[in-house]
C-alpha cells in the first residue's frame, strides 16, 4: 500500500539532453494517492509508457525521484518494488498451466507452498479463472491471458499498485466492456492503486476517478472526467476529449468581449491582464453551442448535419472558420443560413494554448 | 461455385512427375535394383533376393560386422556433437548482443565458418592439427600433452569433434538467436516484475520460445553429422585403423573401393532408412512434448 510521488521527474532516451525537445518526458510533479483509479490518457508517443516504465522501475529516469510513501525507490530494481504491470500484449508463460502462471511470482519470492496455493485459489476466484486453473495458459483466448497477467500481479499480497499499459488493445470489442468492469470490481474489492494507460478517451473516462492527460511528453491536465470536459486546461485537452472535440477559434479580446472576425461574443469574465502578442483562442464545446434559426445569435452557414446516434451535430462555418454545434431536438433549419447560441458559462479563453482564468465582472477592479 | 472437371489438367502436372521420376525415383530404383542382385563383372547380374540385406543385418557375418561397427561410430559421433553443439549454440546465442553495431559484426563472424566448403575445412584442420607443423598440434604437444591424430584413435576423434564444433556451432547459435530475437520485450519486463531469476527466465521464456528453431537445429545437425564424409576423409581417411570409419566412409569403401555394388546398395538403403527413422523419432518426440503435457494435466 503506497502513495506514489513523482518528484521533478524527467526522462530522455538520448544521453546528454540539452533542450526540452530532447526529453521524451518533460518535468513532471505528481502524486498518485493510495487506492485511486487513475487513467493516463494521451495520443501515441506522448510519453505515457515511459512514465509507466519509470514507476515500475523498468526505466531509470534521467532526473528526479520516484517515492513510494516516503521511500525513495528511484534506484530500486523492478522486482523489489511492490508494483505489478499488465502489458499491451498478454504475457503468459507458455509451458505452464494457469495455476503455475499465477503461482510464479510467489514461487520466485519463496512463499511457502500452502500459502501460495491458497492465494492462487483466491485470485482465481476473483478473476473467474477457477475453471481453467489446470489448463495450459498458451491455449487460452487473449482476454483470459490478460486476466492471467493481471492475476500474477494481484496474487502478490504486498502489491501496492498495478500499472496497465493499454491492456485492452488485443481484446475483442465485446469482451472489452466485460474485462473493464472486472477491473473496476477488483479496484473496489481490493485497496490497490491502479494506473491505466490508454489513448482511448472512452476507456479512460469510464475507468478512472482521475484522468491525467499527457501531450508531447508533458502533463497538460489532471482532473476528474467532468473537469476535463467542462474546463479543459489546455486546447489539446479540449480537442482530444469529447467527440467531436472542442471548437477552438482564434479571437481578439476587448475587456469582457471576444471578437471572432467581426462577431462580438460577450464573456462572463474580463481578460484585461492578457499581454499583447499572445495567441488568443476561444474554446466552446459543440454541446454548449446550439444551433437555432437565423435572426438571433451569431450568424452561421450550415454545411451539413450529422446524426451520430445520441445527438445531431451540425457542421457550420462562422466568419470563415469551421466548427461543430449541437442541434437541439425539434429544431429544423431551413436553407443553409442559421445562428448559434453559445452558453457563456462554457466559453473559455486560451492564451498560447493554456486556459486563462480571467477576472470576475463587477469586481472592485472593473 | 461449381468446379468443372477437366481431365486434361493432368497434362500440366506431367512435367513434375517426369522431373521427379528422372531425378529421384529412377536413381533410387537403380540402387534398389543393385541391392537384390550380385555381379561378377562383365555386366552380368544374378538374382540374389534379400540375401545382401540378411547378411548386412546379421552382425556375425563379415559385412554385418563392419556395418554395425560403422553404425555405432556414426551414432556416437552424432550424439557427441549434438550434446556439445546444442548447449554451446544456445549459450553463444544468449551471450550475443541484442542491439547496436556489434550485432552485425557478431552475425558476420558467426556466419564465416558456415561459408567454408567441407573439403577446405577438412584441409585446414588436417594441417592445423598436425603435430609436426600444425599450429594447434605443435602447441598442444609443446604444452606436454601427447597428441597425434594419425596414430591415436582418441586423438583422431577429438580432432574431428572439435572441428565439427568449430564448423557448425554457429548454425545452432544463429538459429537460436533468431528464436530469441522473436521474444517481445514485454516478456522480459513481466519476468522482472514477477521476480524471476535469470535461470527461471531461461527455463520459462527463452527455452520454450526457442523450441521450434531448436528442433530444426537438432534435425539439421543430426542429419549432417550422421552423413559426415568429406572432413574425416580428408583428415583421417577413416583411420587410424578403422577408428573414424563412419557409415558414409565405409559405404564409399565398399561401393567404389571394393566395387561390391550389391552390398553397397543394400547398405545405402538401410542407411537411408535409419536417417529417416531417427529424424521421424526426433520430430515426433519434440512436437509431442507439449501435447502430452496437456493430456497429462487435463
Amino acid at each position: 500500500m503506497a502513495r506514489i510521488t513523482l518528484d521533478h521527474l524527467a526522462h530522455a532516451y538520448k544521453p546528454d539532453p540539452r533542450t526540452a525537445d530532447d526529453y521524451a518526458l518533460k518535468e513532471i510533479n505528481h502524486v498518485w494517492s493510495q487506492g485511486g483509479a487513475y487513467a493516463l490518457l494521451g495520443p501515441s508517443g506522448c510519453g505515457k509508457t515511459t512514465l509507466l516504465n519509470i514507476i515500475s522501475g523498468l526505466v531509470r529516469p534521467t532526473r528526479g525521484r520516484v517515492l513510494f510513501d516516503d521511500l525513495d525507490v528511484t534506484d530500486l530494481a523492478t522486482e523489489s518494488r511492490n508494483i505489478a504491470q499488465v502489458f499491451q500484449f498478454p504475457v503468459v508463460y507458455d509451458t505452464m498451466t494457469v495455476r503455475e502462471n499465477l503461482a510464479f511470482p510467489l514461487k520466485n519470492r519463496h512463499v511457502p507452498r500452502e500459502k501460495t496455493a491458497q492465494r492462487v485459489e483466491e485470485i482465481a476466484r476473483l478473476l473467474d479463472l477457477t475453471r481453467v486453473l489446470g489448463r495450459k495458459a498458451s491455449n487460452l483466448t487473449a482476454d483470459m491471458k490478460q486476466k492471467i497477467s493481471l492475476g500474477r500481479g494481484l496474487v502478490r499480497p504486498d502489491v501496492a499498485a498495478i500499472l496497465f499499459d493499454e491492456p485492452l488493445t488485443v481484446i475483442d470489442p465485446h469482451l472489452k466492456w466485460q474485462l473493464r468492469s472486472t477491473l473496476k470490481e477488483i479496484h473496489r474489492a481490493l485497496d490497490i492503486t491502479m494506473i491505466y494507460v490508454t489513448h482511448d478517451q472512452t476507456e479512460a473516462l469510464t475507468f478512472a476517478d482521475k484522468v491525467v492527460v499527457m501531450h508531447d511528453g508533458a502533463v497538460v491536465q489532471t482532473g476528474t472526467p467532468d473537469e476535463l470536459f467542462e474546463r479543459p486546461a489546455h486546447t489539446f485537452v479540449g480537442h482530444f476529449i469529447g467527440s467531436p472535440g472542442m471548437n477552438i477559434l482564434p479571437c481578439r479580446i476587448e475587456g469582457a468581449t471576444a471578437f471572432i472576425g467581426n462577431e462580438a461574443i460577450p464573456l462572463l469574465r474580463s481578460y484585461r491582464t492578457l499581454s499583447a502578442g499572445e495567441k488568443l483562442e476561444l474554446g466552446i464545446r459543440p454541446e454548449f453551442a446550439r444551433l437555432q434559426p437565423k435572426g438571433s445569435g451569431l450568424p452561421v452557414h450550415v454545411r451539413r448535419i450529422d446524426d451520430i446516434g445520441r445527438a445531431r451535430i451540425a457542421r457550420v462555418e462562422m466568419a470563415g472558420r469551421p466548427l461543430a454545434a449541437s442541434v437541439p431536438d425539434g429544431i429544423s433549419i431551413e436553407g443553409s443560413e442559421a445562428a448559434l447560441a453559445l452558453d457563456p458559462r462554457h466559453v473559455h479563453i486560451y492564451a498560447n494554448g493554456h486556459l486563462v482564468a480571467g477576472e470576475a465582472l463587477g469586481g472592485n477592479k472593473a | 461455385m461449381t468446379k468443372t472437371v477437366y481431365n486434361g489438367a493432368w497434362f500440366f502436372v506431367l512435367p513434375v512427375f517426369a522431373i521427379v521420376a528422372f531425378s529421384a525415383v529412377l536413381p533410387l530404383m537403380t540402387v534398389v535394383n543393385y541391392s537384390v542382385q550380385d555381379t561378377f563383372g562383365n555386366n552380368q547380374f544374378f538374382w540374389n533376393g534379400i540375401g545382401w540385406f540378411q547378411e548386412l543385418l546379421d552382425p556375425s557375418t563379415e559385412l554385418g560386422g563392419r556395418f554395425f561397427e560403422a553404425l555405432w561410430r556414426s551414432l556416437l559421433f552424432s550424439a557427441i556433437i549434438l550434446m556439445i553443439e546444442v548447449p554451446l549454440g544456445i549459450a553463444v546465442a544468449l551471450a550475443m548482443p541484442r542491439e547496436g553495431w556489434t550485432v552485425a559484426l557478431c552475425l558476420v563472424l558467426m556466419a564465416l565458418p558456415l561459408l567454408i566448403p567441407w573439403n577446405v575445412v577438412g584441409t585446414i584442420w588436417q594441417v592445423f592439427a598436425r603435430s609436426d607443423i600444425g599450429l594447434l598440434g605443435w602447441t598442444v604437444n609443446h604444452l606436454g600433452i601427447d597428441y597425434n591424430y594419425t596414430n591415436d584413435s582418441i586423438d583422431a576423434w577429438v580432432t574431428l569433434i572439435v572441428m565439427d564444433v568449430w564448423h557448425w556451432t554457429s548454425l545452432v547459435a544463429l538459429l537460436c538467436y533468431a528464436g530469441l530475437k522473436s521474444i517481445p520485450d514485454a516478456y522480459y519486463q513481466a519476468a522482472r516484475i514477477d521476480g524471476a531469476s535469470r535461470w527461471a527466465v531461461f527455463r520459462t521464456i527463452q527455452l520454450p520460445k526457442m523450441r521450434r528453431v531448436l528442433l530444426i537445429a537438432v534435425l539439421l545437425r543430426f542429419m549432417d553429422s550422421f552423413m559426415i564424409y568429406t572432413e574425416p576423409f580428408v583428415i583421417t581417411g577413416g583411420g587410424p585403423g578403422n577408428a573414424t570409419t563412419f557409415l558414409s566412409i565405409d559405404l564409399v569403401k565398399l561401393a567404389l573401393g571394393q566395387f561390391d555394388l550389391g552390398k553397397a546398395a543394400a547398405m545405402s538403403l538401410v542407411y537411408n532408412l535409419i536417417i529417416l527413422a531417427i529424424c521421424w523419432v526426433f520430430y515426433t518426440v519434440m512436437t509431442n512434448v507439449d501435447a502430452e503435457r496437456e493430456r497429462v494435466e487435463a
